[in-house]
């Protein structure tokens, strides 16, 4: 089996517009999360999201591509530009063939669905524009950058609620592990913080109307997020041969189904997931320093994912971190598992675990080292990043520091 | 009102083909103008929004349509027509 290393990442998030200025909020224990600046939003009563602030597709796209890229596939093309700049890749003959994307989304085109349905239910119109079909698939931001960067292998989405991410760099990893791939570009995106996308989710009553504090005693829902990140997945002796900077390693994966509720959680399959990675990985429990959380900020995940995590962990859990960055970007459903990787990245390569931030009461139910508040200067060896998904879908990586 | 019909399609063309109302005469063809398939549906979209008609256009047979897009001018003809037809 191969070796698969991570050459390069980018990301734009409520916490900024590059990888590094997210990982910099990280650090600092910023809070990406405000009042939501979209139309019809005083008909909503859920008005805060992790909102990417300060940007102007004219700035990035010109006005045809505007045409067909959905603010989804707008942040995945940025994130990924960002990525493969740093990974020194570019791809044409072989290389191009064996090369391909990966990527999460739960929604694809939310705000083109939204829009036009605006335009023939709300406006009465009996026209859309010609490329809303184009625009809104669930493709459309892996088929983009597979155009942009002449990727020509395997390339496709994964839809699986809020583990899309987890389950799409989890399929890059072991595409590149089996030899089916050289370079995997992966990660995921998300964009829907729009009025029909942020409706829809009031529906479900688990949205905060302050904050998103994970595991905090006093935490009262989750808060949506918007945002891309993307990584390139190299095989490790190509990487090396090449003299490429890298990252980290990813070293395991494992999905299992709940198979028991649409909605809620369930411990054992959460706990299934996280032994497998490590299974898959072959490391110990004992070797893992840091867990990236799932850490919606709900009443049902934090408590399951505490539970799940002690299950599992015995004694070392109590000597484990684990701390949930949605505090500061909020939920990013697809994309969301992506923005965490970073995170996991910043444990391995930097020493930096970054914090769970809003945490105000110490949750019996959650009683973990969360990081709570200020990021915490650590070395780890091995990460883990959950993410466990409505549907019972649940994807967990395990990543070392670079070899 | 022929006039204006010229002069509003060759706009739409125009900002179709990133090129100057002026670049675009009557003889022009999509082709000539650099306006692809993708194109040419925004431009009858255009068409459709800024004369309140319906054109009868099926990309998978764009020869066989009664809407003859050979040239600009053939246009203007097609869609003057459409919009005598939704006045009558």
């Amino acid at each position: 089996m191969k070796r698969v290393v991570i050459t390069g990442q980018g990301a734009i998030s409520a916490l900024g517009h590059s990888a590094a200025e997210t990982l910099e909020a990280m650090r600092e224990g910023r809070c990406g999360i405000g009042e939501l600046d979209i139309r019809d939003v005083e008909r909503l009563s859920i008005r805060i999201g992790g909102q990417v602030r300060g940007y102007d597709p004219e700035a990035e796209f010109n006005r045809q591509q505007i045409a067909l890229y959905d603010r989804f596939t707008q942040f995945t093309l940025l994130a990924a530009r960002e990525a493969i700049a740093q990974s020194g890749l570019s791809f044409s003959g072989e290389l191009a063939a064996q090369s391909g994307v990966v990527l999460g989304t739960a929604g694809g085109g939310v705000n083109t669905w939204d829009e036009n349905y605006r335009t023939v239910y709300e406006d009465g119109k009996n026209r859309v524009h010609p490329f809303v079909v184009p625009k809104l698939m669930n493709n459309a931001a892996a088929s983009h950058v597979s155009m942009e960067h002449n990727l020509k292998g395997p390339s496709f989405t994964v839809a699986t609620a809020c583990a899309s991410s987890n389950h799409a760099m989890g399929q890059a990893f072991n595409m590149i592990r089996s030899g089916m791939a050289k370079v995997m570009i992966t990660g995921g995106s998300e964009s829907m913080l729009c009025f029909g996308g942020v409706k829809a989710w009031e529906g479900l009553r688990v949205m905060s109307r302050d904050a998103c504090r994970p595991f905090s005693a006093n935490r009262n829902g989750m808060v949506q997020g918007e945002g891309a990140a993307v990584f390139v997945f190299e095989e490790y002796e190509s990487a090396k041969a090449r003299g490429a900077e890298i990252l980290a390693e990813v070293i395991g994966f494992a999905m299992t189904s709940d198979a028991s509720d649409i909605v809620m959680p369930s411990k054992q399959g959460a706990a299934r997931a996280i032994a497998g990675a490590m299974k898959d990985a072959k490391v110990n429990p004992e070797q893992v320093g840091y867990i990236n959380a799932h850490g919606t900020g709900t009443a049902a995940n934090d408590k399951t994912e505490c539970a799940a995590v002690a299950d599992v962990f015995g004694h070392h859990a109590d000597r484990l971190m684990i701390s949930s960055t949605k505090s500061m970007h909020g939920h990013l459903i697809g994309g969301t598992g992506a923005v965490e990787l970073l995170a996991c990245i910043m444990a391995l390569k930097d020493g930096v675990i970054a914090p769970t931030i809003g945490y105000e009461e110490p949750d019996p139910e959650c009683a973990l080292d969360v990081v709570p508040n200020e990021a915490r200067d650590a070395k780890v060896d091995v990460v883990l990043s959950n993410a466990f998904a409505f549907g019972g879908l649940n994807a967990v990586l395990a990543l070392r520091k670079a070899p | 009102m022929t006039e204006n019909v010229k002069e509003k399609i060759i706009e739409i063309i125009a900002e179709q083909a990133v090129l100057e109302p002026s670049d675009v005469t009557e003889e022009s063809t999509l082709e000539d103008l650099g306006i692809d398939s993708m194109g040419l549906v925004e431009c009858i979209f255009a068409i459709e929004e800024a004369f309140d008609i319906q054109v009868p256009f099926n990309a998978n047979e764009p020869t066989k349509s009664d809407f003859d897009i050979s040239s600009v001018a053939s246009i203007v003809k097609a869609v003057e027509a459409l919009v005598a037809e939704q006045a009558a």
